[in-house]
This record gives C-alpha cells, sequence and structure tokens, in this order.
C-alpha cells in the first residue's frame, strides 16, 4: 500500500492462505493488501467465498490445521505471522479482539451469557467479581439487550437470534481491544439496533482510537460507517479506496455489479438482479481475471491476462481492465 | 433472468390463516438468591396478544426491532412453541388443539425455512436423503419415483440434480437456504412462514433466494410469511406488512401505502433508520430513541410510549388498540389520525 | 504420492494404527492354538521359571507354562471382558440418555440425582462391592459393572442430546411432521453418536484394567484360565526371582489399551464431518 506503514494500526501485506483438502489445495486467499489505522474504519465486503472470514482468522492464526499461511501481518512493529503461539495468545482478545460470524456456534450453548462475559473479563481485566459483574450489566445494556440483569443468567438458546449477536459483540468488547475485527456483527440486527450498534463501535473507534475492520454483506452499512472499503473476490482484493469514491464512482466491474444488485426501493416486486453465473472455483488456478466469466464488460485480454492493480483516482485502486469505461460511462450517465 | 414483472395481479381476499390475540410467556430462571429472597418468578413476555391476518396468495412481511417476537410468532404458528392463550386458525379450523396425526397433516400445508443455513440441516444426511425423507415420510411419492421427484425439486430451486449426493458442508450458504427451501416444498405446503431467510446471506446470493421466493409463489400460488429485519428487502417482496413491536403487532396495510404515508410513530422511526448506500447520504439521522423496552418488564400503556417523540399522557396508561382509527389501515397509536399530518410522511 | 496422502486424510493416521493393534489383540483372541508355540496348560517340569529365552520369549512360569503362549491365550478372556462389560452399559446408557435428554422432565430430574449419586462414589469400590455380594467369577463381574457403568453413558449422550434437540434441523424435522422416533433415531442419535463410541473405546480398554484387577483379587475370572490380571496376581510371588511372570502380561494389558485408545482418536477425527 501506498500510505506511510509506520502510522498503521494494522497492515496486512501479500497474505495467502491455502487449505489443502481432499480435492486438492484451495487458494482461498491470493495475495490480499489491507491497511487500518488507529480510529479507522475498513469496511471488507464481497461475495459468499470471497475470503473475508479467512482473511480476518488468518490476521489472528485462527485458521484449522489444513490453512497455510504466507504473507507479512504487521501489528505494533511485530509480524504476527511469525510470533509464537503464546504471545499471540496475549494479544488475541486483548489487543484484537474478534466477533465471530455465526453467533450461533460461536456461543457456548452449555453456559450462561452472564458467564461467557465473565470469563473475557477474567482473561482480560483486573476487576473483582462484584466488579466484573457490573461490568457485564453494562456491556449488556450498551449492546441494548433489555433488563441487562435479569438476561445475565439466560443461555443462548434463550436469547432472540439477534440478541446473541449482541451477546457476541459484548464478549469481544470486554476486553477494550485495540482493534476489533468484526465478522458480519449485525446480519441478524433490525435497523434501529444495527444503527445502535455501528453508533457504539464507531464512538469507541473515535473516542479511543479503536481500529475497525467491518465484515459484511450490507454495502449500506458500510456506506454509513467505512471511512475506506477493500472489495474482495475470489479471494483477492480487487478494489479499494475512500467509501464514497468506490460506491459512487466504482473503478471495478464486480463492484459495479454488485451495486447493481442491490433492492433499491424502486419497483416493487421485480426481480433482483444477482449476478450471473457462479465465483470460479479456488482450487484451480485461475488465468486472467477472476470475474471474466461473469462480468459484462468482458473483453478479450480479460481471459487471459490479470489486470494490474492500478491506481485508478486518487487515493483508489483496481485490478480491472474495464476500469476506464467504467469512468467514461459514469461521464455520460 | 429476464426483467418480467413477476408482482401478481390482485390477491383474492380470502384469509387462509388468522392469529388471534397471541400470548407466549417464557419464565425466566431464578437464581438461588431469588428463591431464597422469594422474588416472584419473572418472566419474558415474548408476544403479548398478537392478532394478524394472512391471504391466500400474498407475501405477509413481518418486521420489527430484534426481540420483539418475530421468531416466537412463526414458532407457534408451526406449533414448534406452544402459545399460552390466543387462537390460531388455518382455512378456518382451530390449529393449537391438533395433535398426532392431525397435527402432522397440518404442518404439511404450513412449513418453515430457518434463518441459519448452517444450522437447519442435519449434516449426516446428503441432501437427495434429506429431500427424499420429506417425501417418503408423508408418502407424496413412493418407490422409484422419489429419486425423479427429487431431481425435480434440485431444478425448481435452481441446484444442480448432482447436488442429491452431497452432504451440506459442501454448500455455500446461498446453496443450503435453497436446499432448505426445496426441503419445505417436497411436502407441497400452501403456506411457507420463512424466518429470516437471507439475512445470512451477502447480497447477490440474497437476490437469488428472494427471486426463487417470487417465482415459486408465482408459479406454485404460495403463500409465504416473510419475517425478517431488512426493510428494503420486506418493501421489495411483500404485499402487505405488519409492523411489530414488543410482542404486538402495532401497524398493518399494504406495503407502498405503508411505506409512503407510515402511521405509527415507531415505523416512522424504523423506515427513517435504514441505511443509505449513498455516503453523501449519511444521516445525521436520529434512531429511535429512550430507554430500551424490555419483554420482561414491558410499559404500561403503549409500549413504545417510553420512546416515542409524540407520546401524550394518555400514551402512558392506556394500551392503544390495533384499529382502523379513520384511515385505510389499522394501526395502535393513540394519535394517528385518519388521514396523516404532512409533517408524518416521510 | 496425492493417492496415499488422500488415503491418508480420509482415514486418519491413528486409526489405521490403533486398528493393527486390535487385529493382533483379535486374532490372538480367536485362534490362541495358531500362533501360541506352546500349551498354555501344559506343565514342563524341564524348564521351570526360566528366563526369557529364544525357546521361551517371555520366559516360563512355575510350572514350567509358557508365558507368551499363556499371555496370547489370555487375550481371549480379555477381549471378551473389554466387549462383555461395555456392550450393556453402552446400550442402556444411549437409549436412556437419549430420551432423558430429549424428553427432560421429572425423569431428567431423577435421572440427575442418580448419576449424583454414582460420581461420588469411586467405582471400583462400587464394582467390588456388587461383586462380594454376588459372588465371584466372570458373569457376576459383567452384571456389577453394567449395574453402575450405563450411568456414565446415559450421562454423556443426555449432554449431547440436551444441545442437539435445540438444533433448527431437529425443530425443521418437527415442522416437516416426522414422527419422534424417527426425530430421535435419524436426526438425533447419529449427531450425539461420536463422543459416545471415543468413550466406548477408552472405556474398553479400562474394562480389561478392572477386569485385570478384579481377577488379582481374585474376583474375578478363576484361575487356571489364562487372564491378564490373573497371570500378574500369579507371578506376583515370584516377582523377585522371576519379573518376566508378571511383566509381559501387564505389557499385553498396556499394548491393548493403546489400540483402544489410538483406535478411538481416529474413530473422533473420521467422524468429524467438516472434514
Ligand atoms: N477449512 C477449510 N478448508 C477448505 N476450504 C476452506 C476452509 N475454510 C474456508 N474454505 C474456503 O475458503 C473460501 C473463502 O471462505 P470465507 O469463509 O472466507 O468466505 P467469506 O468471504 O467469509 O464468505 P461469507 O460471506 O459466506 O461468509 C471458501 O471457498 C471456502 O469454501
Ligand atoms: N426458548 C426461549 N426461552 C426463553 N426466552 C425466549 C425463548 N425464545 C425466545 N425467548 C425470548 O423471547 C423474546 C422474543 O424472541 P424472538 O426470538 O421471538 O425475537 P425475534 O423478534 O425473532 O428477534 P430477532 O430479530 O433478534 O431474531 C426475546 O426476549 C427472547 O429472549
Ligand atoms: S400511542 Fe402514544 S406513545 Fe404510543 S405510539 Fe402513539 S403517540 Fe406514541
Ligand atoms: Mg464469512
Ligand atoms: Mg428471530
Amino acid at each position: 500500500m501506498m500510505a506511510a506503514p509506520s502510522s498503521a494500526l494494522l497492515d496486512v501485506r501479500d497474505l495467502h492462505v491455502r487449505f489443502a483438502t481432499a480435492r486438492g489445495e484451495v487458494r482461498a486467499v491470493d495475495g490480499v493488501n489491507l491497511s487500518v489505522a488507529p480510529g479507522e474504519t475498513l469496511g471488507l465486503v464481497g461475495e459468499s467465498g470471497s475470503g473475508k472470514s479467512v482473511t480476518l482468522r488468518a490476521i489472528l492464526r485462527l485458521l484449522r490445521a489444513n490453512a497455510a499461511i504466507t504473507g507479512e501481518v504487521r501489528w505494533q512493529g511485530e509480524n504476527l505471522l511469525a510470533l509464537p503461539e503464546k504471545r499471540l495468545r496475549d494479544i488475541r482478545g486483548k489487543d484484537i479482539a474478534v466477533i465471530f460470524q455465526e453467533p450461533m456456534s460461536a456461543l457456548n450453548p452449555v453456559i450462561s451469557i452472564g458467564r461467557q462475559i465473565d470469563e473475557s473479563l477474567v482473561a482480560h481485566t483486573a476487576l473483582d467479581a462484584a466488579g466484573r459483574r457490573r461490568r457485564a450489566i453494562e456491556l449488556l445494556d450498551l449492546v441494548g439487550i433489555a433488563s441487562p440483569e435479569q438476561r445475565l443468567a439466560g443461555f443462548p438458546h434463550e436469547f432472540s437470534g439477534g440478541m446473541r449477536q449482541r451477546a457476541m459483540i459484548a464478549i469481544a468488547l470486554a476486553a477494550e481491544p485495540k482493534l476489533l475485527l468484526a465478522d458480519e456483527p449485525t446480519t441478524a440486527l433490525d435497523v434501529t439496533i444495527q444503527d445502535q450498534i455501528l453508533k457504539l463501535l464507531l464512538r469507541l473507534n473515535r473516542e479511543l482510537g479503536m481500529g475497525l475492520i467491518l465484515v459484511t454483506h450490507d454495502l449500506g452499512v458500510v456506506a454509513e460507517t467505512c471511512d475506506r472499503v477493500s472489495v474482495m473476490y475470489a479471494g483477492r482484493v480487487v478494489e479499494s479506496g475512500p467509501v464514497d469514491r468506490v460506491f459512487t464512482a466504482p473503478r471495478h466491474a464486480y463492484t459495479d455489479a454488485l451495486l447493481r444488485s442491490m433492492p433499491h426501493g424502486g419497483a416493487a416486486r421485480a426481480p433482483l438482479r444477482p449476478i450471473p453465473g457462479q465465483p470460479p472455483r479456488l482450487d484451480r488456478a485461475i488465468a486472467g481475471c477472476p470475474f471474466a466469466p461473469r462480468c459484462a464488460l468482458v473483453e478479450d485480454r480479460c481471459t487471459v491476462e490479470a489486470p494490474p492493480f492500478a491506481v485508478v483516482a486518487p487515493d483508489q485502486r483496481a485490478a480491472c481492465w474495464a476500469s476506464d469505461r467504467l469512468a467514461a460511462r459514469e461521464g455520460v450517465a | 433472468m429476464s426483467g418480467t414483472i413477476l408482482k401478481s395481479g390482485p390477491v383474492a381476499d380470502a384469509p387462509i390463516m388468522t392469529v388471534d390475540g397471541l400470548v407466549k410467556t417464557f419464565p425466566l430462571g431464578r437464581s438461588l438468591a431469588d428463591v431464597l429472597g422469594g422474588r416472584p418468578v419473572r418472566a419474558v413476555q415474548a408476544l403479548s396478544g398478537v392478532s394478524l391476518t394472512v391471504r391466500k396468495g400474498e407475501t405477509l412481511g413481518v418486521v420489527g426491532e430484534s426481540g420483539c417476537g418475530k421468531s416466537t410468532l412463526a414458532r407457534c404458528l408451526v406449533r414448534l412453541h406452544e402459545p399460552d392463550a390466543g387462537a390460531v386458525r388455518f382455512e378456518g379450523a382451530d390449529v393449537l388443539g391438533l395433535q398426532g396425526y392431525a397435527r402432522r397433516a397440518y404442518n404439511r400445508s404450513v412449513q418453515m425455512v430457518f434463518q441459519d443455513p448452517y444450522g437447519s440441516l442435519n449434516p449426516r444426511l446428503s441432501v437427495g436423503d434429506a429431500l427424499a425423507e420429506a417425501l417418503t415420510v408423508h408418502r407424496i411419492v413412493e418407490g422409484g419415483a422419489v429419486r425423479e421427484r427429487v431431481g425435480e425439486l434440485l431444478d425448481l430451486v435452481h441446484l444442480p440434480r448432482d447436488a442429491a449426493d452431497r452432504y451440506p458442508h459442501e454448500f455455500s450458504g446461498g446453496q443450503r437456504q435453497r436446499v432448505g427451501i426445496a426441503r419445505a416444498l417436497a411436502v407441497e405446503p400452501s403456506v411457507i412462514i420463512a424466518d429470516e431467510p437471507v439475512s445470512a446471506l451477502d447480497v447477490s446470493v440474497q437476490a437469488q433466494v428472494v427471486n426463487l421466493f417470487l417465482e415459486l409463489q408465482e408459479r406454485l400460488g404460495l403463500t409465504l410469511i416473510f419475517i425478517t429485519h431488512d426493510l428494503r428487502l420486506v418493501r421489495h417482496i411483500s404485499h402487505r406488512i405488519a409492523v411489530m413491536y414488543l410482542g404486538k403487532v402495532v401497524e398493518t396495510g399494504d406495503t407502498e401505502a405503508v411505506f409512503t404515508a407510515p402511521r405509527h410513530p415507531y415505523t416512522r422511526a424504523l423506515i427513517a433508520a435504514v441505511p443509505q448506500v449513498d455516503p453523501h447520504q449519511r444521516s445525521a439521522r436520529e434512531a429511535v430513541r429512550g430507554e430500551l423496552p424490555s419483554p420482561i418488564a414491558p410499559p404500561p400503556g403503549c409500549p413504545f410510549h417510553p420512546r416515542c417523540p409524540i407520546a401524550e399522557p394518555q400514551c402512558r396508561t392506556v394500551v392503544p388498540a390495533l384499529v382502523p382509527r379513520g384511515g385505510p389501515w389499522p394501526v395502535a397509536c393513540h394519535l394517528a389520525g385518519p388521514a396523516d399530518a404532512p409533517e408524518f410522511i416521510a | 504420492m496425492t493417492a496415499l496422502a488422500l488415503t491418508f486424510r480420509r482415514a486418519p493416521a491413528s486409526l489405521i494404527a490403533g486398528a493393527a493393534v486390535l487385529l493382533v489383540v483379535l486374532v490372538c483372541a480367536v485362534a490362541p492354538g495358531l500362533i501360541a508355540p506352546y500349551d498354555p496348560l501344559a506343565f514342563d517340569y524341564g524348564a521351570l521359571l526360566q528366563p526369557p529365552s529364544a525357546a521361551h520369549p517371555f520366559g516360563t512360569d512355575q510350572f514350567g507354562r509358557d508365558i507368551l503362549s499363556r499371555t496370547i491365550a489370555a487375550a481371549t478372556i480379555d477381549l471378551q471382558i473389554a466387549i462383555f462389560a461395555t456392550v450393556g452399559p453402552l446400550v442402556i446408557g444411549t437409549i436412556i440418555g437419549l430420551l432423558v435428554g430429549y424428553y427432560g422432565g421429572i425423569a431428567d430430574a431423577i435421572f440427575g440425582r442418580l448419576v449424583d449419586l454414582v460420581v461420588t462414589f469411586p467405582f471400583l469400590v462400587l464394582v467390588i462391592a456388587i461383586v462380594a455380594v454376588l459372588g465371584p467369577g466372570l458373569s457376576n463381574m459383567y452384571i456389577a459393572i453394567g449395574v453402575v457403568g450405563w450411568v456414565f453413558y446415559a450421562r454423556l449422550m443426555r449432554g449431547e442430546v440436551q444441545v442437539l434437540r435445540g438444533q433448527d434441523y431437529v425443530s425443521a424435522a418437527k415442522v416437516l411432521g416426522y414422527g419422534e422416533a424417527r426425530i430421535l433415531l435419524r436426526h438425533i442419535l447419529p449427531n450425539a453418536a461420536r463422543p459416545i463410541l471415543v468413550y466406548w473405546m477408552t472405556d474398553m480398554a479400562l474394562a480389561i484394567l478392572l477386569g485385570s484387577s478384579l481377577g488379582y483379587l481374585g474376583l474375578g475370572a478363576q484361575p487356571p484360565a489364562a487372564e491378564w490380571g490373573v497371570l500378574i496376581a500369579d507371578g506376583k510371588n515370584f516377582f523377585s526371582q522371576a519379573w518376566w511372570i508378571t511383566v509381559f502380561p501387564g505389557f499385553a494389558i498396556v499394548f491393548c489399551g493403546i489400540g483402544f485408545s489410538l483406535f478411538g482418536d481416529g474413530l473422533a477425527d473420521l467422524m468429524d464431518v467438516r472434514r
């Protein structure tokens, strides 16, 4: 990345993740670069299976044993990928907290919510039992769970879908991390509570300088909260830049198609326009641009030569041969 | 995909399902201290008198805040929970008293699609086995015809036929959700209750699943109860909506009408809170404010009054009924007039 | 190369190793005559208390009986113990755990108290007490182990089922109108089976140890039948002169135990659907 790396809180460079599977090697993440400054919010968007969750997990080496990670993850002058497991354990949860994608499976079904929050507080704070209880109540309240005191004794199955997700957020925030990796933290939430949670994250972001990587498929959420956005496709970052640039003037055909596949509140009950076709198989080598088979703007060159991740506008980069045409089309419209 | 508009013609007015005053509470666990201290048993008031009608062939969107009781409602309708009070009628017949065979026959007509595409499929059954099981248990087809019908179901949800031999973990979230839909369709229901069927999916997969629902409804004449918190989506696919707040329906009417002129202050706040994709419109908007509602200790009077910007003294004491109040659709707000004042319109 | 790697991925190395060990034990148990060099009961007064040698690799005892042959022959009884002492508890415990876990209610509360009761007593002491009442011998030992042992299976099963019954796919099965038996046997049991089977493997190893302990105490298999515990007990008086009488049957117990535990680990890996 071009930005001065010293200012970054987290700097991911040329990250590759390969899974050894029965079908062969799966290249789930293929050369990803990201950086987050303190107090900055980075959105990570992309289709299902594009490698967003794997990227987040790779940062903290939380992948299954069949994964091979290469590249560099710079955190306060250290490369997390080279750190001994023990040092990393101190960083996980304390400095860098994660909210996992599936609150149903990330919470322990047989332990009460209160105890699960307490475990995080025991591990990462110096509070005594009474202080931890107070803090746990406060955290549940912060994430918008009503009657928090009575809810502490509840078990995950007694919480609604959205309440489980908020409990997960409370657990992650218990340690007051410097960086929060949030994987689809608001999918199960309605707009008003989503709004409240996002405002809470933004407040921690602004006031405490907590860095935030927000993985989501809701482009609206990115538009509302993020400073910068990186769009992933088939394990690569295909476009990145300030949110207002990328969303109003996308320079990658995939970003463009993604923005068009959303309901716009216009013609009611008209079919939506999903991107046709399937993402490419990751266990095969990909020639040219990985989006080419589904792309409306494809040209001959796309299928043979991989487009470079080039600067397309100030502070905006995209890896697409059609970026000029996208720019031109905009000028006309 | 062609650009044809799938919007069905005017929907028949005949109600297929009616829900009347449904109440469901869950007792809270008591700690030893509570028992010793003689404190009363507390309970979560998940549904406190929900009334609805669903018309044949329509899509009813159910929206509302997280924890307001949407899933509990869905589970009561398919008999996964036993409500404490109230009535559910399907084609005029009472549903809640059904037991054994009659209950299973009811479930053949009223199916559910679950929110979590990872949790709703048995990891040890191949997709083909899961579909075949639904077909054979209800003797929908028998013998050699089962395999053929499984193939047709997979075609219906746009999955390749060889998907039958694969296991759930070999599919992406969107594909699994389609398997769940195929399984619900296997028993040939007339109503499908979908509890947040797409919220775990990314936008483009979401679009595929939503289109599938629209297409199936058109082809099979299904009635759909579509629970979601995504207002953009609900506006897109439903004919009518019901807005829930703290275990009650507070407003219900034609989707477009409600969206253009919401009459309940909560509906207005909900619509105003939809995030905009255009970053230039980043709102200085105010989401609903004030003390959070708790289903453990619901406020007296109108459940929304602690957060309502226009509440009046009577709101704190008198529960507003869900009645038309001189307007075209029912709304549970004392201050909703027959025609909406212009400043109400979002 | 890839094909080999593939096979190993499907069948974990521990499974293969465990299966190999158990196969050796099984062959010894089924056809000791084919492998054992001597008759395990034949006395040979010309070769009393011989240390290990080419003729008698494990040495001989005070009657000149070949220890290798006796150790091999003992596999029959010990494997029998491993199976007979655990299958009953496995089946009963699984069924009870399944029902109690799924339906909950009063039966579950009673079961909970029973568990509390059983786990506070040392298992061995309970079993010894029961055998003492019933009288020594293998079948009474099976009964004694069975009376107590099923509780542990049931407890494990109950915990699994309590988690699984809240899963959406179980709700989905209910909504699809499936009968209770189908839900229990096809949707819950297979998904709860993994820890039970793994525990069963460990339990078989423990049963052999227990059987040997009881044999040693004279409460299990009765001499002159060859059983590893009995063999060890036989050798205890001669331990200072003839360590081999005790040590080799001891190795056999360890060998067999390792087999079961490797096999159990491998099984756990193999049954993980997400692999
Ligand atoms: N343990 C694993 N073994 C093999 N392949 C894996 C493994 N974990 C993930 N993958 C593959 O890596 C790819 C990226 O997955 P990832 O979970 O990062 O997607 P995602 O972008 O988070 O998608 P979603 O929006 O659905 O969560 C997928 O194709 C997935 O199948
Ligand atoms: N099995 C249960 N035991 C105890 N309480 C429950 C149970 N199921 C739901 N509740 C409570 O009932 C209330 C309504 O929950 P429900 O799951 O219906 O909400 P929801 O509207 O679906 O919310 P979300 O959008 O977050 O999924 C919540 O307060 C929840 O804690
Ligand atoms: S009844 Fe009163 S408190 Fe309730 S929504 Fe209407 S104005 Fe607000
Ligand atoms: Mg993911
Ligand atoms: Mg819900």
